[in-house]
């Protein structure tokens, strides 16, 4: 159809202040909310750390020296890594595939539950007690994580109690806690999309299956788990952007030594005071996860659609 | 291999309500069994507790002499054809048939050979590498038969599979399933609310009511002997008299009933007429064994107002207003090419045997009587 008819019936449809309001509100979303800012964020990544009196002027030039910064560092000769950063970063992303990993087996299993077994009360039940603690703020959320795994918090008084421990465990500086509350903090949106796949599913497939004689784990694995695929890959899509890209719990939860690449980000833009390079760096972070995701899906053999299912 | 299934003294509860009553019912091996009754009448929690789906609370079913308490469906000989058919969608179709023979760990050439054979049974050669989307509902059918045959079984329990198809399909469907049945030979049970498809397809009929099997028989049986008014009415048509007994004479019954005195027929069971003197009664006669009486002397006869009539092709339908009953009966003549004889709005005179009528006592009717 072309656009100008098509743009003529959305109006004939709507009426025209509906009409208006729509389209302003979507491209206000688009344009001022998403594209725009990342276009300035690219365009500051490939600019030039200069005190604001000499922006637009003759240095302010066309550079990519933050993207090289992040994989050389300040050494001048070749072969020299900044592997302070790349390891920060590699390993961001490697606890992240891991975080994802552990809330998807945590979650498939819940949801299934609440999709396919549980019924009326006791289910609502399950699912308001999830909700309810992310009615609770964020960074809230995070300190009483802190305060669970510090050294004479809930849980290593019970574990010294139940005698399994003499003394305190150090959970924050091993990052128990950290993977703990990041693990915690993006559940929700593990377990939806699964329910949602889940729910979904006809109940008589699951008896067929096991009519025929499939045993529990051949039924999820030949009709639960195929079937879930789309909501499987939007959760862990999810999942795996939001927790590399988190930084309210790393910055509460993380250990002494540890960092978070968003903690290095966060330290451009604020202590370090150089924005371009933090652009750069999260414009680095940014597609490197769009892309995992891609190449996980294709692997997968998942559509985008789907996944917007 | 054929398998007899056998259940006693079966009691199906959940809470309060009772699904299945004192179900007392052998199914011999090889047999088409059918199960029939209105929705909700306690026949597909029936077959779920025969499938092992769910427990009975009371009594035994046992499947080649073996009691099956306790045995999962998984491991029960038996294989469940639902009614939505409940085919896997991700699966191509052969992959769906040979689901059975994967749990066995069949190997991937044997279980494709096997689906093909399978294929060749339900006369969907080649279309193996289809998925089930691109077949059309009767392809689909098949495909679920053959899905559960795979697997062996030596009773096929099939839950209204024919429900969602058209008229024309579900017909057709009826002849095929029988066709399927007498070549694997084994037990088929086959629930459904269609008396068209129990009693074509059937060698015995059970006929269901509120959980109480009302009378188990051939179609034949259950159609010409009805054991209670239940059955009388629910299976197949039936023109109702009410009235009470004043003579009963070998197998026959004299019924005082608003439109007269009628002499009807009665069930025995055990040996035994149902009825006796001074009994509130039924008197049933079928559309098609009423006649128009001409002149003939019927031993039965009714005065009626013929108040439209239908022409079915191979049959007329006409309805009648019968002024002392308040009430409209129906009778079906056979199109032989005459003309019916009797305008629309005319007096006449019907008559039938007592052979064609069945005297049963008062009783619970099919919905809509």
């Amino acid at each position: 159809m072309n656009p100008s008819l098509a743009l003529q019936r959305f109006f004939l449809k709507n009426g025209m202040a509906l009409g208006i309001f729509l389209l302003v509100a979507v491209a206000f979303w688009m344009f001022i909310l998403i594209i725009l800012p990342q276009l300035f964020m690219v365009d500051f990544s490939l600019s030039k750390n200069l005190p604001p009196a000499e922006i637009g002027g003759p240095k302010d030039v066309l550079t990519f020296e933050h993207y090289k910064f992040m994989l050389y560092g300040s050494a001048k000769e070749a072969g020299s890594f900044n592997t302070v950063d790349l390891g920060v970063f590699m390993r961001t992303l490697l606890a992240a595939f891991f975080v994802t990993i552990f809330d998807l087996v945590l979650c498939y299993p819940i949801a299934y539950y609440l999709a396919q077994v549980a019924h009326g009360g006791w289910g609502r039940l399950m699912v308001l007690s999830l909700i309810v603690p992310f009615w609770v703020n964020e960074i809230l959320r995070a300190f009483a994580f802190r305060i669970m795994f510090g050294s004479a918090g809930v849980i290593n008084t019970f574990l010294i109690w139940a005698g399994i421990l003499d003394q305190p465990y150090d959970f924050i500086p091993n990052n128990v806690a950290l993977y703990a509350g990041l693990g915690y903090a993006f559940i929700l949106l593990m377990i939806f999309p699964l329910y949602n796949a889940i729910e979904s599913l006809d109940k008589n497939q699951i008896e067929a299956a096991r009519d025929m004689g499939a045993s529990w784990l051949r039924i999820h694995w030949r009709v639960v788990i195929p079937f879930a695929k789309p909501g499987i890959s939007s959760g862990c899509t999810m999942v795996f952007m939001l927790t590399a890209g988190a930084l309210a719990a790393p910055q509460i939860l993380g250990g002494p030594s540890s960092l978070w690449f968003t903690q290095i980000i966060y330290q451009w833009f604020n202590t370090g005071g150089n924005w371009p390079r933090g652009s750069a760096y999260a414009i680095i972070l940014l597609v490197s996860t769009i892309l995992i995701v891609l190449l996980v899906m294709k692997i997968f053999k998942v559509k985008l659609g789907e996944i917007a299912k | 291999m054929s398998a007899d299934v056998e259940l006693n003294d079966v009691w199906i509860k959940f809470g309060d309500f009772v699904a299945a009553r004192d179900v007392n019912i052998t199914i011999e091996g090889g047999e088409f069994f059918s199960f029939l009754g209105p929705s909700g009448c306690g026949k597909t929690t029936l077959l779920r507790a025969v499938s092992g789906f769910l427990e009975p609370s009371q009594g035994t079913i046992k499947i080649g002499g073996q009691n099956m308490a306790g045995i999962g469906p998984n491991k029960r000989p038996t294989a469940l054809i639902f009614q939505n058919l409940a085919l896997f969608p991700l699966m191509a179709v052969w992959e769906n048939i040979a689901f059975a023979l994967e749990v066995r760990g069949m190997g991937k050439a044997a279980r494709r050979k096997k689906a093909d054979e399978l294929l060749e049974l339900i006369a969907l050669p080649g279309q193996g590498d289809k998925l089930v989307h691109e077949l059309s509902g009767g392809q689909k059918q098949r495909v679920a038969i053959a899905r559960a045959l795979a697997a062996e079984p030596e009773v096929l329990l099939l839950d209204e599979p024919l429900s969602a198809l058209d008229l024309k399909l579900r017909q057709h469907m009826r002849t095929e399933l029988r066709a399927i049945q007498q070549r694997v030979g084994i037990t088929f049970i086959y629930i459904t609310h269609d008396q068209g498809e129990a009693l074509t397809m059937s060698d015995q009929v059970a006929v269901m009511r509120e959980g109480i099997i009302e009378q188990v028989g051939d179609g034949n049986n259950i159609y010409d002997h009805p054991a209670t008014s239940f059955v009388a009415s629910f299976v197949g048509e039936n023109n109702l008299f009410r009235g009470r007994i004043t003579g009963i004479d070998g197998d026959y019954a004299m019924v005082d009933t608003n439109v007269g005195p009628l002499k009807a027929r009665m069930t025995k069971t055990n040996g035994e007429v149902p009825l006796k003197f001074n009994d509130d009664a039924f008197v049933f006669v079928r559309p098609e064994s009423l006649k128009f009486a001409n002149g003939v002397n019927y031993e039965n006869t009714v005065r009626a107002r013929i108040a439209h009539q239908e022409f079915e092709g191979h049959f007329w339908q006409v309805y009648l207003d019968v002024a002392q009953a308040e009430k409209r009966i129906s009778m079906s003549l056979v199109n032989d090419g005459q003309e019916l004889g009797h305008e629309t709005g005319s007096e006449v005179t019907l008559g039938f045997t007592p052979d064609l009528a069945v005297a049963l006592p008062e009783g619970p009717l099919a919905a809509g009587e």
